[in-house]
């Protein structure tokens, strides 16, 4: 199933997004009033880190779920380059009653590749991610950082061109995390997969992606983005990074704040009337 | 694309050394052939990897307790035979101290032993047991695929579930030999009529452990499934079963305690010549003889029989799955 360089060049050349949402809205249910989403517009170029930021609640997670077909939108379309997108959540999600390398496997399996190969090939991806001592271990013998990893190695088992990612380290210490930043870079370089990568750390998204894209809550819209055009391998305790990401928090700032202030307005007609 | 340089040379060189065949659609590092590699990066990418390797041996530092296995048969099987010795010794002391009062009476275990010892035999006890494992056996294996199939369209069809999960609850309720008359009216003293009380003891409770287990399938597995590709059977297969096994096994563990349970039941009333022995009637052989010793070693025998089942394949079977899932102590 791996794509040769020649096809994948040939794939890129026929579609240059990687990711194209237009006008899409999201609604659940018989939800009626603004809609969780409204109206995103978003393309992601293939082979690009995009980092989306937003309040809690604002709608980031069914974004993805969007992306990744689990969930149907309510208007607008999505195409994702090669029809999939690989979609890692923010707990591990690894399967309990499955070792790490059986996790690996699990997904190859899915994506039809034959046994022989699913055993080399669930190494390879463990040694990518430096857990090659691991393929034994169950999700619950490993630590929150080696279980992300594992996870990692499995999104990226299954072969898809996109790969998004759902605050996959939020539940980390600094210390892993910083870590674990290294090495996503390092094999978003290595493998040159588009990345879409949701968190709510302005640093984290100054830290990783060539763009930032900051949602609005309540309805999820493109607010504002930023590029970010300081040179990998970035640090988080970077001047530069530090620099932009608080213009970044500021503006996030403002936009929370907008909502404050329609709430007490509400608030205050509410007892008005 | 803008990655730096000093990486990209470094994505290079590892895309060579390590395997060609990478996972993404794209290459980037590929295309730009291998260039010298600045000693910087180098070091970042080897300072990285051994901070890594610090953090996972600090955070994976649980070493797991390794006993020997004679050790850990030993810690099992040792302080329930000491609670039986403790059994037999009162046992034995009570008979002693009331064996003139005379009010009830009350077999030692000797006198149990003997008895048991005397009635054994290939036409008598020893026959006995071995029909109603054999029941057991034939009427459990029968609710267990009842039981399976139940559970599945009950857990998928909403609206059976909602007509019949209550009624399946109610009927765990109702002891099974409840149903021994009706059984005997419809089909006589035959096989049926067991079959019938061990099938209604034991059905309900592993449908209802497939249903929990079903149900208490964490959404995000199924969802996860599907973004890996799984849909359909390959869904059920790779996912929602392993998912819901711990439930099912403990519905199953539940369902052979009612079975036997209510074998035992049924074969105490349901009499008859033809149906052969089975360990109750030879307690109502008891019952009729006044043999108190037979009656008392014919309950040892149920315990025995019931209990081993149980810890030699139910037990290990749910421990395992608990262990290995991560969701039980040690
Ligand atoms: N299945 C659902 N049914 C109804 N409403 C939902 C559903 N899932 C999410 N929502 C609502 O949609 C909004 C966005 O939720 P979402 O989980 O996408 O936010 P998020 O940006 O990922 O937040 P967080 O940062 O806390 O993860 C929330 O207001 C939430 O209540
Ligand atoms: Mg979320």
């Amino acid at each position: 199933m791996t794509l040769t360089i020649d096809e994948a060049a040939q794939a890129r050349t026929l579609t240059e997004t990687a990711v194209r949402l237009t006008g899409v809205t999201k609604r659940f249910g018989k939800q009626t009033g603004t809609p969780v989403l409204d109206g995103i517009d978003l393309a992601v170029a293939p082979g690009e880190f995009v980092c989306l930021l937003g309040a809690s609640g604002c709608g980031k997670s069914t974004l993805l779920n969007l992306i990744a077909g689990l969930d149907p939108v309510s208007s607008g379309s999505i195409e994702v380059s090669g029809g999939r997108a690989a979609l890692m959540f923010q707990e591990s999600a690894l399967f309990p009653w499955l070792t790490a390398a059986g996790n690996i496997e699990l997904a190859l399996r899915l994506r039809g590749v034959d046994k022989a190969r699913r055993r080399t090939e669930a190494e390879r991806l463990l040694r990518l991610v430096r857990l090659e001592g691991a393929a034994k271990k169950r999700a619950h013998e490993l630590s929150g950082g080696m279980r992300q990893r594992v996870a990692l190695a499995r999104a990226l088992a299954q072969q898809a061109a996109v790969l998004l990612m759902d605050e996959p380290f939020a539940a980390l210490d600094a210390i892993t995390r910083d870590v674990l930043h290294g090495e996503l870079t390092a094999l978003w370089q290595e493998t040159g997969v588009t990345v879409l990568f949701v968190t709510h750390n302005v640093r984290e998204a100054v830290r990783l992606g060539q763009r930032v894209v900051m949602l609005s809550s309540r309805p999820g819209r493109v607010a504002r983005e930023w590029r970010v055009d300081i040179p990998q391998p970035r640090r988080i305790e970077d001047a530069d990074v530090a620099e932009l990401a608080r213009e970044i928090t500021d503006e996030l700032h403002r936009e929370i704040t907008r909502h404050g202030r329609v709430g007490v307005d509400k608030g205050a007609s509410g007892h008005a009337s | 694309m803008p990655h730096d340089t000093a990486a990209h040379d470094t994505a290079a060189r590892d895309t060579a050394a390590r395997d060609t065949a990478l996972p993404g659609a794209v290459a980037p590092g590929t295309a730009a052939g291998p260039a010298p590699v600045p000693a910087a990066a180098d070091d970042g990418e080897q300072s990285l990897a051994r901070l890594e390797a610090g953090l996972d041996a600090l955070e994976s530092a649980a070493v797991s307790d390794r006993r020997p296995w004679w050790r850990i048969v030993l810690s099992r099987l040792l302080p329930p035979a000491v609670a039986l010795a403790a059994i037999v010794l009162v046992w034995d002391v009570l008979v002693w101290a009331h064996v003139r009062s005379g009010e009830i009476m009350l077999p030692g275990p000797g006198d149990v032993w003997n008895s048991l010892v005397a009635e054994w035999g290939p036409s008598r006890i020893g026959a006995a047991v071995w029909d109603s494992v054999y029941r057991a056996a034939i009427g459990f294996t029968a609710s267990v695929l009842i039981g399976t199939v139940l559970g599945l369209l009950i857990a998928r069809i909403a609206p059976l579930r909602a007509a019949v999960q209550p009624l399946l609850s109610g009927l765990q309720n109702l002891p099974s030999v409840a149903w021994v008359p009706i059984g005997i009216i419809w089909f006589g003293v035959s096989p049926a009529t067991i079959y019938t009380v061990v099938l209604l003891g034991a059905v309900p409770s592993i449908a209802v452990g497939l249903i929990d287990g079903l149900d208490r399938v964490p959404p995000i597995y199924l969802r996860v499934g599907r973004n890996l590709g799984a849909r359909g059977l390959d869904s059920v297969r790779f996912v929602l079963i392993p998912a819901a096994l711990p439930g099912y096994v403990s519905g199953m563990k539940q369902g052979w305690a009612f079975a036997w349970r209510s074998l035992m039941a049924a074969e105490l009333i349901a009499i008859s010549p033809q149906l052969g022995p089975g360990v109750g009637q030879v307690m109502k052989f008891a019952q009729e003889n006044l043999d108190l010793p037979l009656a008392l070693g014919s309950i040892i025998i149920i315990l025995i029989i019931g209990i081993g089942i149980n810890q030699l394949f139910f037990a290990p079977l749910e421990r395992r799955l608990l262990r290995t899932r991560g969701l039980s102590r040690s």
